[in-house]
């Protein structure tokens, strides 16, 4: 056995050991975000958009509205007696009822449901050719579906995100919370063991563990859906470096001085919490308003999406995702400088 | 040279005064006790002629080097700590523990003679976390002496352990005393205390309050025995106390605690006086003085009910 055994190396691999060897922290890092994007992927993959539901009026004349049964590529449409088809519209079990009244067909739908407008597109167009109307202007369609527009092509690079926020926050933060707790900081503090060596140690283990939960979610994504990097795998990996890097600056101030596992837990959740909502990793932010945009674009979570997803689907450059890189490398020597400043062994 | 000298070591957590002006000195190749109960600051001057905290007041020297100067990382190579409740990596084996923690020093012995030395063989490979708690605090001392230290830290190294872990613990103490090397050592244990220390410094509420050689402080009590006894009906203690041989007498319950004379007279005193009343004393017994009487003579309360009767 060698005698004089590399400190670094050591610690390095002290980390990696004690992570291995700990079925929980293996699960979380590498399981979860393989099982959330099974899960997601299943429950939003692509089927055909389900047909609008009309009801006729049963006691109304059915020759009016018999144009209405033979289009069941557009619209599904069923006879119902008036008091029951008046129930299905309050409940939205149709999405818009069809009355034949002497002195016109009348369509009654509740215009603030997407789904009835459209029910209400179809079931007009559907009548008025039924009765003979002629289109004036030639059309033909087209349909896409192309990789790199579906909701997996979204919620893959999301999950990269997610993932390297979460291990980052815990394999670095708490860990270090963790370590204080058990007076194993200290322990380290009265050795001559290099400071630096310390924190590079754990650098290097989350490299390790950086390279080996990108491959597993950009491998499983590619085999299991079908994902394709248009851009540089390279530029996936670099944002995924600077990424972690700028998660672990963040991880290592809420790590810099507490030794309460409870306390440290709820600062996690704190940090995390607001981006797992906010940052689009499943839906996108565009949904918020307009003024919330720029906050949340400054988050260190939102630019790793963004960033991810023009590279993966857009075939951006780094070059391209600049201000995303701004934002990471802002947050990463922010809280760097902040953490080395408060940082406590004891 | 001193292995270890303070000079005026003053500690404050905001009102409260933790350590109040601790003079010390450790010469080398010495093992030196600080004795006390829970709270008396033993830990904290410890933890400051460690390195680990800044001392408010008052100087610090390890083998005349002071703290700050520059030379931090080589006064560590010299020494080696054992913490107080130091969890050490539960998932790393003894082995790998004790690998990484030699890693951290230039020089130092090599994991196969500290697996030997500490009697680990057999647990070699098994996780930290799978340990008896004497085996864990023997891997403690292990990393503490895996840099092959000058000066060895113990902060109350078998608390909790039971006889059997307390002695393999102890002659792993005394081999490295073998070789000339110096020890600070916290205890509240006084029979830790006496079995180990050249020199002993009781303290009480962050002062030293007596200093001497284990044997020294307990003849300072004076020529005294202790004589111990229960009753299984109440006696009258003022004849008792009233004897002129008899210095003091504690009563706990039905046990009876009588510091005497040390003369074969003062005994045979006390039992004419129990026959006198008609008291048959159970589980008699009479020993010499130890540093646990000592702290009670000094501060006038008991150190501690953990000692194990001697």
């Amino acid at each position: 056995m060698n005698d004089s055994p590399s400190p670094l190396g050591e610690l390095v691999k002290a980390r990696v050991r004690e992570f291995m060897r700990e079925p929980g922290y293996v699960f979380w890092v590498f399981g979860f975000p393989v099982l959330l994007a099974v899960g997601l992927g299943i429950a939003f993959r692509e089927k055909p958009p389900e047909l609008p539901r009309v009801g006729v009026v049963a006691e109304a004349d059915p020759a009016r509205t018999s144009a209405l049964f033979s289009a069941e590529k557009l619209l599904l449409a069923e006879r119902l007696p008036r008091a029951q088809a008046e129930r299905a519209l309050a409940r939205t079990k149709i999405d818009l009822l069809v009355d034949a009244q002497p002195d016109a067909l009348v369509l009654r739908f509740d215009p603030a449901q997407e789904r009835s407008r459209l029910a209400r597109a179809a079931a007009v167009d559907v009548l008025q050719r039924g009765a003979g109307r002629r289109d004036v202007l030639e059309m033909r369609e087209q349909t896409v579906s192309e990789v790199g527009s579906r909701y997996v092509d979204f919620l893959v690079p999301g999950l990269i995100g997610l993932n390297l926020m979460g291990s980052s926050m815990w394999g670095i933060g708490f860990n270090l919370v963790l370590a204080r707790k058990r007076r194993l900081l200290r322990r380290y503090a009265v050795t001559p063991m290099h400071r630096t060596h310390f924190l590079l140690a754990y650098f290097f283990s989350r490299s390790i563990f950086l390279a080996l939960e990108l491959g597993l979610l950009i491998g499983f994504g590619k085999l299991f859906f079908g994902t394709h990097i248009r851009g540089s795998v390279l530029d996936v990996v670099v944002l995924g470096v600077v990424g972690a890097a700028s998660f672990a600056a963040i991880s290592l101030i809420v790590g810099s001085r507490l030794d309460n596992t409870e306390v440290a837990n709820g600062w996690m959740n704190f940090v995390m919490l607001p981006m797992w909502i906010l940052s689009g990793s499943f839906f996108s932010y565009e949904r918020f308003p307009e003024w919330l945009r720029l906050p949340i674009r400054l988050l260190p979570l939102t630019a790793v999406n963004d960033a991810l997803r023009a590279v993966y689907n857009d075939g951006a450059s780094l070059l391209g995702v600049g201000f995303e890189l701004g934002v990471l490398l802002t947050w990463g020597a922010v809280g760097f400088l902040v953490a080395i400043k408060a940082f406590r062994w004891q | 040279m001193p292995a270890i000298r303070c000079r005026g070591l003053v500690k404050r957590y905001g009102d409260k005064v933790a350590v109040d002006g601790v003079d010390l000195e450790v010469a080398t190749g010495e093992c030196f006790g600080l004795l006390g109960p829970n709270g008396a600051g033993k830990t904290t001057t410890v933890e400051m002629i460690e390195g680990l905290y800044q001392p408010n007041a008052g100087s610090i020297e390890l083998f005349g080097l002071p703290w700050g100067k520059g030379q931090d990382g080589d006064i560590r190579e010299r020494f080696g700590v054992q913490l107080q409740e130091t969890q050490l990596a539960d998932k790393l084996t003894v082995a790998e523990v004790l690998r990484l923690f030699r890693s951290f020093y230039r020089r130092g012995r090599s994991v196969d003679e500290l697996i030997t030395l500490l009697a680990l063989e057999e647990e070699r490979n098994r996780y930290f976390s799978r340990l008896s708690g004497g085996q864990k605090q023997r891997v403690a001392v292990g990393c503490a002496l895996v840099g092959d230290p000058e000066l060895l830290f113990l902060d109350e190294p078998t608390t909790g352990l039971d006889p059997r872990a307390r002695k393999s613990l102890w002659s792993i103490v005394e081999r490295y005393r073998e070789q000339g090397r110096s020890v600070l050592l916290t205890t509240h244990y006084m029979e830790e205390a006496s079995a180990l220390c050249d020199r002993v410094a009781v303290m009480d509420q962050g002062k030293i309050i007596a200093l001497g050689t284990p044997r020294a402080l307990v003849d300072s009590l004076g020529m005294v025995q202790f004589v111990e006894f229960e009753v299984t009906r109440p006696l009258s203690e003022a004849p008792l106390q009233a004897l002129p041989s008899v210095d003091s007498l504690v009563n706990r319950g039905n046990h009876y605690r009588l510091r005497v004379d040390r003369s074969l007279a003062a005994l045979r005193a006390v039992l004419e006086e129990l026959e006198r009343q008609g008291v048959q004393p159970i589980g008699l017994s009479t020993h010499q003085a130890t540093l646990d009487d000592v702290f009670l003579h000094l501060t006038g309360r008991a150190l501690e009910q953990q000692t194990e009767p001697a």
